[in-house]
Protein backbone atom coordinates (compact mmCIF):
# COMPACT_ATOMS: atom_id res chain seq x y z
CA UNK A 1 0.00 0.00 0.00
CA UNK A 2 1.61 3.38 -1.17
CA UNK A 3 2.26 5.02 2.55
CA UNK A 4 0.50 8.74 1.28
CA UNK A 5 -2.84 6.64 1.59
CA UNK A 6 -3.37 7.52 5.30
CA UNK A 7 -2.52 11.29 4.38
CA UNK A 8 -4.58 11.35 1.79
CA UNK A 9 -7.65 9.84 4.15
CA UNK A 10 -7.45 13.06 6.19
CA UNK A 11 -8.96 15.09 3.05
CA UNK A 12 -12.51 15.81 2.56
CA UNK A 13 -13.81 12.45 2.00
CA UNK A 14 -14.07 11.36 5.52
CA UNK A 15 -16.80 12.82 7.84
CA UNK A 16 -16.34 14.83 11.09
CA UNK A 17 -15.95 12.51 14.09
CA UNK A 18 -18.98 14.74 15.37
CA UNK A 19 -21.61 13.15 12.93
CA UNK A 20 -24.63 11.36 14.26
CA UNK A 21 -24.50 8.11 13.16
CA UNK A 22 -20.69 7.93 14.50
CA UNK A 23 -22.16 5.26 17.17
CA UNK A 24 -22.11 2.49 14.35
CA UNK A 25 -18.65 3.11 13.09
CA UNK A 26 -15.46 1.90 13.67
CA UNK A 27 -13.62 4.00 15.82
CA UNK A 28 -10.34 4.74 13.16
CA UNK A 29 -12.38 4.61 10.20
CA UNK A 30 -8.84 4.71 8.34
CA UNK A 31 -9.37 1.27 8.69
CA UNK A 32 -12.66 1.27 6.82
CA UNK A 33 -12.48 -2.33 4.28
CA UNK A 34 -14.82 -3.06 1.15
CA UNK A 35 -15.68 -5.95 3.72
CA UNK A 36 -17.06 -3.50 6.37
CA UNK A 37 -18.94 -1.59 3.74
CA UNK A 38 -20.45 -4.37 1.51
CA UNK A 39 -21.69 -5.33 5.08
CA UNK A 40 -23.21 -2.47 5.53
CA UNK A 41 -24.50 -2.07 1.56
CA UNK A 42 -25.67 -5.77 2.00
CA UNK A 43 -28.22 -5.23 5.72
CA UNK A 44 -29.73 -2.57 3.88
CA UNK A 45 -30.24 -4.39 0.80
CA UNK A 46 -31.59 -7.23 2.33
CA UNK A 47 -33.88 -5.01 4.85
CA UNK A 48 -35.14 -3.60 1.71
CA UNK A 49 -35.63 -6.38 -0.37
CA UNK A 50 -37.92 -7.60 3.02
CA UNK A 51 -39.84 -4.63 2.95
CA UNK A 52 -40.84 -4.83 -0.62
CA UNK A 53 -41.87 -8.66 0.19
CA UNK A 54 -44.10 -7.24 3.26
CA UNK A 55 -45.71 -4.66 0.65
CA UNK A 56 -43.51 -2.07 0.80
CA UNK A 57 -44.06 0.78 -2.47
CA UNK A 58 -41.01 0.07 -4.84
CA UNK A 59 -38.33 3.06 -4.12
CA UNK A 60 -36.54 4.62 -7.60
CA UNK A 61 -34.60 7.52 -6.47
CA UNK A 62 -31.66 7.24 -4.13
CA UNK A 63 -32.11 7.48 -0.53
CA UNK A 64 -30.83 10.86 0.55
CA UNK A 65 -29.62 8.98 3.77
CA UNK A 66 -27.23 6.43 2.98
CA UNK A 67 -24.84 6.48 5.68
CA UNK A 68 -22.39 4.01 3.48
CA UNK A 69 -21.69 6.92 1.41
CA UNK A 70 -19.85 8.44 4.09
CA UNK A 71 -20.15 11.80 2.80
CA UNK A 72 -24.42 11.95 2.96
CA UNK A 73 -24.25 11.08 6.62
CA UNK A 74 -23.93 14.94 7.96
CA UNK A 75 -25.67 16.43 4.30
CA UNK A 76 -29.00 14.54 4.10
CA UNK A 77 -31.95 16.70 5.22
CA UNK A 78 -33.40 14.92 8.43
CA UNK A 79 -36.88 15.93 7.96
CA UNK A 80 -38.94 14.51 5.23
CA UNK A 81 -39.35 16.62 2.15
CA UNK A 82 -42.15 18.88 2.38
CA UNK A 83 -45.14 18.13 -0.64
CA UNK A 84 -46.48 21.06 -2.70
CA UNK A 85 -47.54 21.97 -5.85
CA UNK A 86 -45.09 23.59 -8.09
CA UNK A 87 -45.90 27.16 -8.99
CA UNK A 88 -45.15 29.80 -11.92
CA UNK A 89 -41.99 29.82 -12.61
CA UNK A 90 -41.41 26.25 -10.98
CA UNK A 91 -43.57 24.83 -14.08
CA UNK A 92 -41.14 26.29 -16.86
CA UNK A 93 -37.51 25.22 -17.23
CA UNK A 94 -34.97 27.56 -18.22
CA UNK A 95 -34.54 27.91 -21.84
CA UNK A 96 -31.05 26.91 -24.14
CA UNK A 97 -30.43 26.39 -27.74
CA UNK A 98 -27.65 27.02 -30.08
CA UNK A 99 -26.89 30.21 -28.55
CA UNK A 100 -25.37 28.32 -25.87
CA UNK A 101 -23.85 25.18 -27.05
CA UNK A 102 -21.80 24.63 -30.21
CA UNK A 103 -22.93 21.70 -32.73
CA UNK A 104 -19.04 20.62 -31.87
CA UNK A 105 -18.98 20.27 -28.16
CA UNK A 106 -21.22 16.62 -28.54
CA UNK A 107 -17.83 15.38 -29.51
CA UNK A 108 -15.25 15.39 -26.50
CA UNK A 109 -12.62 13.78 -28.97
CA UNK A 110 -11.83 16.58 -30.64
CA UNK A 111 -11.18 19.45 -27.77
CA UNK A 112 -7.00 19.24 -28.17
CA UNK A 113 -4.53 18.75 -30.92
CA UNK A 114 -4.32 14.67 -30.98
CA UNK A 115 -6.70 11.88 -30.27
CA UNK A 116 -7.24 11.32 -26.80
CA UNK A 117 -6.41 7.61 -25.85
CA UNK A 118 -8.80 4.46 -25.12
CA UNK A 119 -11.66 3.30 -26.27
CA UNK A 120 -13.70 5.49 -28.47
CA UNK A 121 -17.19 5.56 -27.99
CA UNK A 122 -20.83 6.59 -28.68
CA UNK A 123 -23.43 7.17 -26.09
CA UNK A 124 -26.67 8.18 -28.03
CA UNK A 125 -30.13 7.77 -26.82
CA UNK A 126 -33.40 10.09 -25.64
CA UNK A 127 -34.75 11.86 -23.22
CA UNK A 128 -38.11 11.53 -22.31
CA UNK A 129 -40.82 13.19 -19.87
CA UNK A 130 -43.01 10.73 -17.67
CA UNK A 131 -45.35 10.17 -20.05
CA UNK A 132 -43.05 9.29 -22.82
CA UNK A 133 -43.15 12.68 -24.45
CA UNK A 134 -39.69 13.41 -26.44
CA UNK A 135 -37.81 16.68 -24.37
CA UNK A 136 -37.18 18.33 -27.10
CA UNK A 137 -34.71 21.76 -27.05
CA UNK A 138 -32.83 21.35 -24.03
CA UNK A 139 -29.65 21.68 -22.31
CA UNK A 140 -27.85 17.74 -21.27
CA UNK A 141 -24.30 18.29 -20.16
CA UNK A 142 -21.56 15.53 -19.78
CA UNK A 143 -18.17 15.14 -17.68
CA UNK A 144 -16.05 12.12 -17.07
CA UNK A 145 -12.53 10.75 -16.29
CA UNK A 146 -10.32 9.94 -18.99
CA UNK A 147 -9.62 6.35 -20.44
CA UNK A 148 -7.18 5.88 -17.15
CA UNK A 149 -9.75 7.16 -14.72
CA UNK A 150 -8.50 10.78 -14.30
CA UNK A 151 -10.24 13.77 -13.68
CA UNK A 152 -9.49 17.45 -15.22
CA UNK A 153 -9.40 18.80 -11.72
CA UNK A 154 -7.37 20.10 -8.79
CA UNK A 155 -8.70 18.16 -6.19
CA UNK A 156 -8.71 14.94 -8.26
CA UNK A 157 -5.10 13.28 -6.75
CA UNK A 158 -5.39 9.85 -8.72
CA UNK A 159 -1.98 8.84 -9.96
CA UNK A 160 -2.91 7.87 -13.13
CA UNK A 161 -2.08 9.56 -16.07
CA UNK A 162 -3.81 13.18 -17.08
CA UNK A 163 -4.22 12.99 -21.25
CA UNK A 164 -3.61 16.01 -22.98
CA UNK A 165 -6.27 15.20 -25.47
CA UNK A 166 -8.65 14.89 -22.81
CA UNK A 167 -10.94 17.37 -20.95
CA UNK A 168 -14.09 15.14 -20.38
CA UNK A 169 -16.12 17.92 -20.88
CA UNK A 170 -19.76 17.65 -23.20
CA UNK A 171 -22.55 19.27 -24.06
CA UNK A 172 -25.36 19.42 -26.58
CA UNK A 173 -28.92 20.31 -27.01
CA UNK A 174 -31.71 17.94 -27.54
CA UNK A 175 -33.12 17.13 -30.80
CA UNK A 176 -37.12 17.25 -31.73
CA UNK A 177 -36.95 13.51 -30.47
CA UNK A 178 -35.59 13.97 -27.52
CA UNK A 179 -32.36 12.54 -28.71
CA UNK A 180 -29.13 13.24 -27.68
CA UNK A 181 -25.49 11.87 -29.05
CA UNK A 182 -21.63 11.98 -27.60
CA UNK A 183 -18.93 11.18 -29.04
CA UNK A 184 -16.39 10.26 -25.94
CA UNK A 185 -13.71 7.97 -24.66
CA UNK A 186 -14.73 4.79 -22.33
CA UNK A 187 -13.87 6.48 -18.69
CA UNK A 188 -12.24 4.36 -16.29
CA UNK A 189 -12.86 3.06 -13.09
CA UNK A 190 -11.16 5.16 -9.95
CA UNK A 191 -9.99 5.11 -6.60
CA UNK A 192 -12.38 7.32 -4.08
CA UNK A 193 -11.52 7.99 -0.47
CA UNK A 194 -15.03 6.49 1.20
CA UNK A 195 -13.13 3.41 2.57
CA UNK A 196 -9.74 1.41 1.99
CA UNK A 197 -9.99 0.42 -1.68
CA UNK A 198 -12.97 2.30 -2.68
CA UNK A 199 -13.64 2.56 -6.43
CA UNK A 200 -15.81 3.60 -8.53
CA UNK A 201 -17.32 2.02 -11.24
CA UNK A 202 -16.83 3.88 -14.56
CA UNK A 203 -19.56 6.43 -15.20
CA UNK A 204 -20.27 9.54 -17.20
CA UNK A 205 -21.99 12.34 -15.53
CA UNK A 206 -25.07 13.67 -16.73
CA UNK A 207 -26.47 17.16 -16.03
CA UNK A 208 -30.17 17.11 -18.04
CA UNK A 209 -33.28 19.52 -18.27
CA UNK A 210 -37.00 19.03 -18.61
CA UNK A 211 -39.76 21.22 -19.40
CA UNK A 212 -40.41 22.33 -16.18
CA UNK A 213 -38.12 23.19 -13.27
CA UNK A 214 -39.32 20.33 -11.12
CA UNK A 215 -37.76 17.59 -13.85
CA UNK A 216 -33.55 19.26 -13.12
CA UNK A 217 -31.64 16.05 -12.25
CA UNK A 218 -28.15 15.14 -12.64
CA UNK A 219 -26.84 11.66 -12.47
CA UNK A 220 -24.25 9.00 -13.38
CA UNK A 221 -24.28 6.95 -16.82
CA UNK A 222 -22.90 3.59 -16.36
CA UNK A 223 -21.38 0.56 -18.34
CA UNK A 224 -22.91 -3.00 -18.49
CA UNK A 225 -21.36 -5.63 -16.72
CA UNK A 226 -19.42 -3.36 -14.18
CA UNK A 227 -18.18 -5.68 -11.53
CA UNK A 228 -17.47 -2.94 -8.95
CA UNK A 229 -21.24 -1.93 -8.79
CA UNK A 230 -22.55 -4.18 -5.92
CA UNK A 231 -19.17 -2.18 -4.29
CA UNK A 232 -19.84 1.00 -4.86
CA UNK A 233 -21.75 3.15 -2.08
CA UNK A 234 -22.78 6.06 -4.35
CA UNK A 235 -24.38 3.24 -7.07
CA UNK A 236 -25.99 1.33 -3.74
CA UNK A 237 -27.74 4.85 -2.85
CA UNK A 238 -30.48 3.30 -4.98
CA UNK A 239 -31.79 0.50 -2.88
CA UNK A 240 -33.71 -1.22 -5.38
CA UNK A 241 -32.44 -3.27 -8.47
CA UNK A 242 -34.75 -1.78 -11.29
CA UNK A 243 -34.26 1.37 -10.56
CA UNK A 244 -30.18 0.91 -10.58
CA UNK A 245 -30.50 -1.08 -13.70
CA UNK A 246 -32.06 2.55 -15.24
CA UNK A 247 -28.38 3.71 -14.86
CA UNK A 248 -26.81 0.82 -16.75
CA UNK A 249 -26.36 1.99 -20.61
CA UNK A 250 -26.77 -0.58 -23.36
CA UNK A 251 -24.40 -1.71 -25.77
CA UNK A 252 -26.10 -1.80 -29.58
CA UNK A 253 -24.00 -2.40 -32.25
CA UNK A 254 -26.54 -0.61 -34.31
CA UNK A 255 -24.99 2.31 -32.91
CA UNK A 256 -21.26 0.80 -33.53
CA UNK A 257 -19.74 2.59 -35.97
CA UNK A 258 -17.49 -0.01 -38.14
CA UNK A 259 -13.45 0.82 -37.94
CA UNK A 260 -14.51 3.74 -35.58
CA UNK A 261 -16.51 3.64 -32.41
CA UNK A 262 -18.72 1.28 -30.16
CA UNK A 263 -21.90 2.29 -29.45
CA UNK A 264 -24.51 2.55 -26.11
CA UNK A 265 -27.15 3.66 -25.94
CA UNK A 266 -29.14 5.19 -23.00
CA UNK A 267 -32.68 7.09 -22.42
CA UNK A 268 -33.21 9.29 -19.64
CA UNK A 269 -36.94 9.32 -18.31
CA UNK A 270 -37.25 12.88 -16.08
CA UNK A 271 -40.12 13.09 -13.29
CA UNK A 272 -43.62 14.67 -14.55
CA UNK A 273 -44.32 16.65 -16.44
CA UNK A 274 -47.38 18.83 -13.93
CA UNK A 275 -47.78 21.81 -16.19
CA UNK A 276 -50.91 21.32 -18.67
CA UNK A 277 -49.22 21.69 -21.97
CA UNK A 278 -50.55 23.62 -25.03
CA UNK A 279 -49.96 22.38 -28.50
CA UNK A 280 -47.15 24.50 -29.61
CA UNK A 281 -45.02 23.06 -26.40
CA UNK A 282 -46.06 19.76 -26.86
CA UNK A 283 -44.54 20.17 -30.48
CA UNK A 284 -41.42 21.29 -28.68
CA UNK A 285 -40.52 24.95 -29.92
CA UNK A 286 -38.61 25.44 -26.81
CA UNK A 287 -34.98 26.05 -26.85
CA UNK A 288 -34.34 28.07 -30.43
CA UNK A 289 -35.91 31.25 -31.69
CA UNK A 290 -37.08 29.83 -35.06
CA UNK A 291 -34.17 31.87 -37.18
CA UNK A 292 -31.86 29.21 -34.63
CA UNK A 293 -33.74 26.26 -35.96
CA UNK A 294 -32.68 26.15 -39.11
CA UNK A 295 -28.92 25.98 -38.74
CA UNK B 1 -51.85 7.93 -25.21
CA UNK B 2 -49.34 8.61 -22.76
CA UNK B 3 -47.77 5.95 -21.45
CA UNK B 4 -46.50 6.83 -17.56
CA UNK B 5 -42.47 5.91 -17.30
CA UNK B 6 -40.74 5.18 -14.05
CA UNK B 7 -38.02 8.68 -13.94
CA UNK B 8 -34.06 7.53 -14.25
CA UNK B 9 -32.78 7.77 -11.07
CA UNK B 10 -30.73 10.75 -9.97
CA UNK B 11 -26.83 10.04 -8.73
CA UNK B 12 -24.60 12.50 -6.73
CA UNK B 13 -23.22 15.31 -8.45
CA UNK B 14 -20.07 13.99 -6.88
CA UNK B 15 -16.57 16.33 -6.21
CA UNK B 16 -15.36 16.61 -9.52
CA UNK B 17 -18.18 19.03 -11.56
CA UNK B 18 -15.92 22.30 -10.76
CA UNK B 19 -14.30 22.05 -14.29
CA UNK B 20 -17.68 20.82 -16.03
CA UNK B 21 -20.15 22.67 -14.69
CA UNK B 22 -19.30 26.09 -13.81
CA UNK B 23 -18.87 29.11 -16.68
CA UNK B 24 -18.15 32.37 -17.20
CA UNK B 25 -20.45 34.27 -15.99
CA UNK B 26 -22.60 31.65 -14.60
CA UNK B 27 -23.84 33.66 -11.25
CA UNK B 28 -24.41 36.97 -13.61
CA UNK B 29 -27.95 36.79 -14.24
CA UNK B 30 -27.58 40.61 -15.47
CA UNK B 31 -23.88 42.86 -15.21
CA UNK B 32 -22.94 43.68 -11.32
CA UNK B 33 -23.82 47.50 -11.93
CA UNK B 34 -26.83 46.77 -13.99
CA UNK B 35 -29.77 49.43 -12.75
CA UNK B 36 -31.86 47.28 -10.44
CA UNK B 37 -28.97 44.40 -10.00
CA UNK B 38 -28.52 42.74 -6.46
CA UNK B 39 -26.61 40.55 -5.08
CA UNK B 40 -28.16 37.24 -3.75
CA UNK B 41 -25.62 35.65 -1.49
CA UNK B 42 -25.51 32.71 1.43
CA UNK B 43 -23.95 29.99 3.04
CA UNK B 44 -24.43 26.04 2.75
CA UNK B 45 -23.59 24.57 6.09
CA UNK B 46 -24.16 20.95 6.66
CA UNK B 47 -25.52 19.00 9.77
CA UNK B 48 -22.48 19.66 11.98
CA UNK B 49 -22.46 23.59 10.96
CA UNK B 50 -19.64 23.77 8.86
CA UNK B 51 -19.88 25.45 6.05
CA UNK B 52 -19.29 23.40 2.59
CA UNK B 53 -16.91 24.01 -0.09
CA UNK B 54 -19.21 21.65 -2.48
CA UNK B 55 -22.08 22.49 -3.52
CA UNK B 56 -23.67 24.15 -6.78
CA UNK B 57 -26.68 25.94 -6.34
CA UNK B 58 -28.83 26.72 -9.88
CA UNK B 59 -31.52 29.94 -9.44
CA UNK B 60 -34.58 30.27 -11.84
CA UNK B 61 -37.35 33.34 -11.18
CA UNK B 62 -38.96 35.51 -13.21
CA UNK B 63 -37.74 38.87 -14.15
CA UNK B 64 -38.59 41.96 -11.69
CA UNK B 65 -42.33 42.32 -13.45
CA UNK B 66 -43.16 38.71 -12.55
CA UNK B 67 -42.59 37.54 -16.26
CA UNK B 68 -41.22 34.00 -16.65
CA UNK B 69 -38.65 34.75 -19.45
CA UNK B 70 -38.34 31.83 -22.04
CA UNK B 71 -35.18 33.16 -23.60
CA UNK B 72 -31.97 31.40 -24.96
CA UNK B 73 -28.60 32.49 -23.76
CA UNK B 74 -27.99 31.97 -19.86
CA UNK B 75 -24.70 29.98 -21.09
CA UNK B 76 -23.17 32.39 -23.33
CA UNK B 77 -24.54 35.57 -22.12
CA UNK B 78 -24.53 38.57 -24.51
CA UNK B 79 -24.76 41.05 -21.74
CA UNK B 80 -28.20 42.34 -21.93
CA UNK B 81 -30.65 39.18 -22.14
CA UNK B 82 -32.26 38.77 -18.56
CA UNK B 83 -33.10 34.79 -19.08
CA UNK B 84 -34.05 33.84 -15.79
CA UNK B 85 -31.52 31.23 -15.22
CA UNK B 86 -28.11 31.14 -13.40
CA UNK B 87 -25.30 28.74 -11.82
CA UNK B 88 -23.29 29.82 -8.61
CA UNK B 89 -21.16 26.65 -7.49
CA UNK B 90 -20.14 28.06 -3.52
CA UNK B 91 -15.92 29.24 -2.73
CA UNK B 92 -13.79 27.44 -0.57
CA UNK B 93 -15.55 29.20 2.69
CA UNK B 94 -19.05 27.90 0.89
CA UNK B 95 -20.45 30.93 0.29
CA UNK B 96 -22.45 31.38 -3.06
CA UNK B 97 -23.36 35.06 -4.74
CA UNK B 98 -25.78 35.99 -7.56
CA UNK B 99 -25.91 39.05 -9.26
CA UNK B 100 -29.43 39.35 -10.30
CA UNK B 101 -32.86 41.19 -9.91
CA UNK B 102 -35.14 40.71 -7.26
CA UNK B 103 -38.52 38.72 -8.71
CA UNK B 104 -42.02 40.09 -9.22
CA UNK B 105 -44.71 38.16 -8.36
CA UNK B 106 -45.80 35.90 -11.04
CA UNK B 107 -49.76 36.73 -10.33
CA UNK B 108 -51.25 39.82 -8.77
CA UNK B 109 -50.79 39.50 -4.98
CA UNK B 110 -48.92 36.87 -4.99
CA UNK B 111 -45.87 36.35 -3.09
CA UNK B 112 -42.49 36.85 -4.89
CA UNK B 113 -39.75 33.61 -5.05
CA UNK B 114 -36.43 32.65 -6.60
CA UNK B 115 -36.39 28.47 -7.02
CA UNK B 116 -33.71 26.85 -6.26
CA UNK B 117 -31.91 23.37 -6.48
CA UNK B 118 -29.02 22.01 -4.91
CA UNK B 119 -26.20 19.76 -5.50
CA UNK B 120 -23.33 18.96 -3.76
CA UNK B 121 -20.88 16.03 -3.18
CA UNK B 122 -22.37 14.09 -0.84
CA UNK B 123 -26.01 15.31 -1.77
CA UNK B 124 -27.42 11.83 -3.64
CA UNK B 125 -30.30 14.02 -5.50
CA UNK B 126 -30.82 17.51 -5.83
CA UNK B 127 -32.98 19.27 -3.17
CA UNK B 128 -35.23 22.15 -4.28
CA UNK B 129 -36.28 25.16 -2.35
CA UNK B 130 -37.44 28.53 -2.60
CA UNK B 131 -36.23 32.05 -1.64
CA UNK B 132 -39.19 34.44 -0.75
CA UNK B 133 -38.61 38.30 -0.49
CA UNK B 134 -38.90 39.33 2.76
CA UNK B 135 -41.22 42.79 2.44
CA UNK B 136 -44.62 41.63 1.07
CA UNK B 137 -45.75 40.20 4.31
CA UNK B 138 -49.30 39.85 3.46
CA UNK B 139 -48.27 38.02 0.53
CA UNK B 140 -46.61 36.23 2.40
CA UNK B 141 -49.13 34.73 4.82
CA UNK B 142 -51.43 33.94 2.12
CA UNK B 143 -49.17 31.69 0.28
CA UNK B 144 -50.03 28.02 0.27
CA UNK B 145 -46.83 26.89 0.63
CA UNK B 146 -45.82 29.06 3.68
CA UNK B 147 -48.98 28.76 5.30
CA UNK B 148 -48.95 25.38 5.44
CA UNK B 149 -45.34 25.50 7.39
CA UNK B 150 -44.95 26.17 11.15
CA UNK B 151 -43.34 29.40 12.10
CA UNK B 152 -40.08 28.13 12.80
CA UNK B 153 -39.82 26.06 9.16
CA UNK B 154 -41.49 28.73 7.27
CA UNK B 155 -38.63 31.28 8.13
CA UNK B 156 -36.03 28.90 6.62
CA UNK B 157 -37.52 29.95 3.08
CA UNK B 158 -37.35 33.70 3.65
CA UNK B 159 -34.23 35.81 2.87
CA UNK B 160 -32.96 38.47 4.95
CA UNK B 161 -32.27 41.89 3.26
CA UNK B 162 -29.18 43.35 3.91
CA UNK B 163 -28.52 46.99 4.09
CA UNK B 164 -26.64 47.07 0.60
CA UNK B 165 -30.72 45.78 -0.88
CA UNK B 166 -29.27 42.53 -1.56
CA UNK B 167 -30.52 39.45 -0.16
CA UNK B 168 -29.07 36.87 1.97
CA UNK B 169 -29.99 32.90 2.43
CA UNK B 170 -28.08 30.38 4.05
CA UNK B 171 -29.07 26.39 3.61
CA UNK B 172 -28.95 24.09 6.06
CA UNK B 173 -28.60 20.79 4.55
CA UNK B 174 -29.64 19.07 8.26
CA UNK B 175 -30.17 19.62 11.68
CA UNK B 176 -30.96 23.04 14.16
CA UNK B 177 -32.27 24.82 11.39
CA UNK B 178 -32.69 22.78 8.48
CA UNK B 179 -34.40 24.57 5.45
CA UNK B 180 -37.23 23.48 4.11
CA UNK B 181 -36.93 21.25 1.35
CA UNK B 182 -39.59 20.36 -1.14
CA UNK B 183 -40.82 17.21 -3.02
CA UNK B 184 -43.07 18.90 -6.26
CA UNK B 185 -44.39 14.77 -6.79
FE1 LIG C 1 -17.19 10.74 -11.25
Amino acid sequence: MPEDINAELETDELVPSAEPHAAHLPLDKAIETQADLSAEINALGDAYVRALKDGAPAETQPRLDYPPYRSSILRHPTKSLHHTDPETIELYSPAFGHQDVHALESDLTIQHNGEPQGERIIVAGRVLDGNGRPVAGQLVEIWQANASGRYIHKRDQHPAPIDPNFTGIGRCITGPDGSYRFTTIKPGAYPWKNHLNAWRPAHIHFSLFGTEFTQRIITQMYFPGDQLFPLDPIYQTIVDQDARDRLVANYDHNLTEPEWALGYNWDIVLTGPKRTWTENEAFGTAGDSSEEAGE
Amino acid sequence: MSTKLVPTPAQTVGPFYGYALPYDKDNELLAPGSPGAIRLQGTVYDGSGQAIPDAILEIWQPDSEGRIVQKTGSLVRDGYTFTGWGRGAVGNSGVYTFTTVNPGPTKPGAAAFIAVAIFARGLTNRLFTRIYLPEDTGALANDPLLSSLDPERRKTLIARRDADGGLTFDIRLQGEGETVFLDFQ
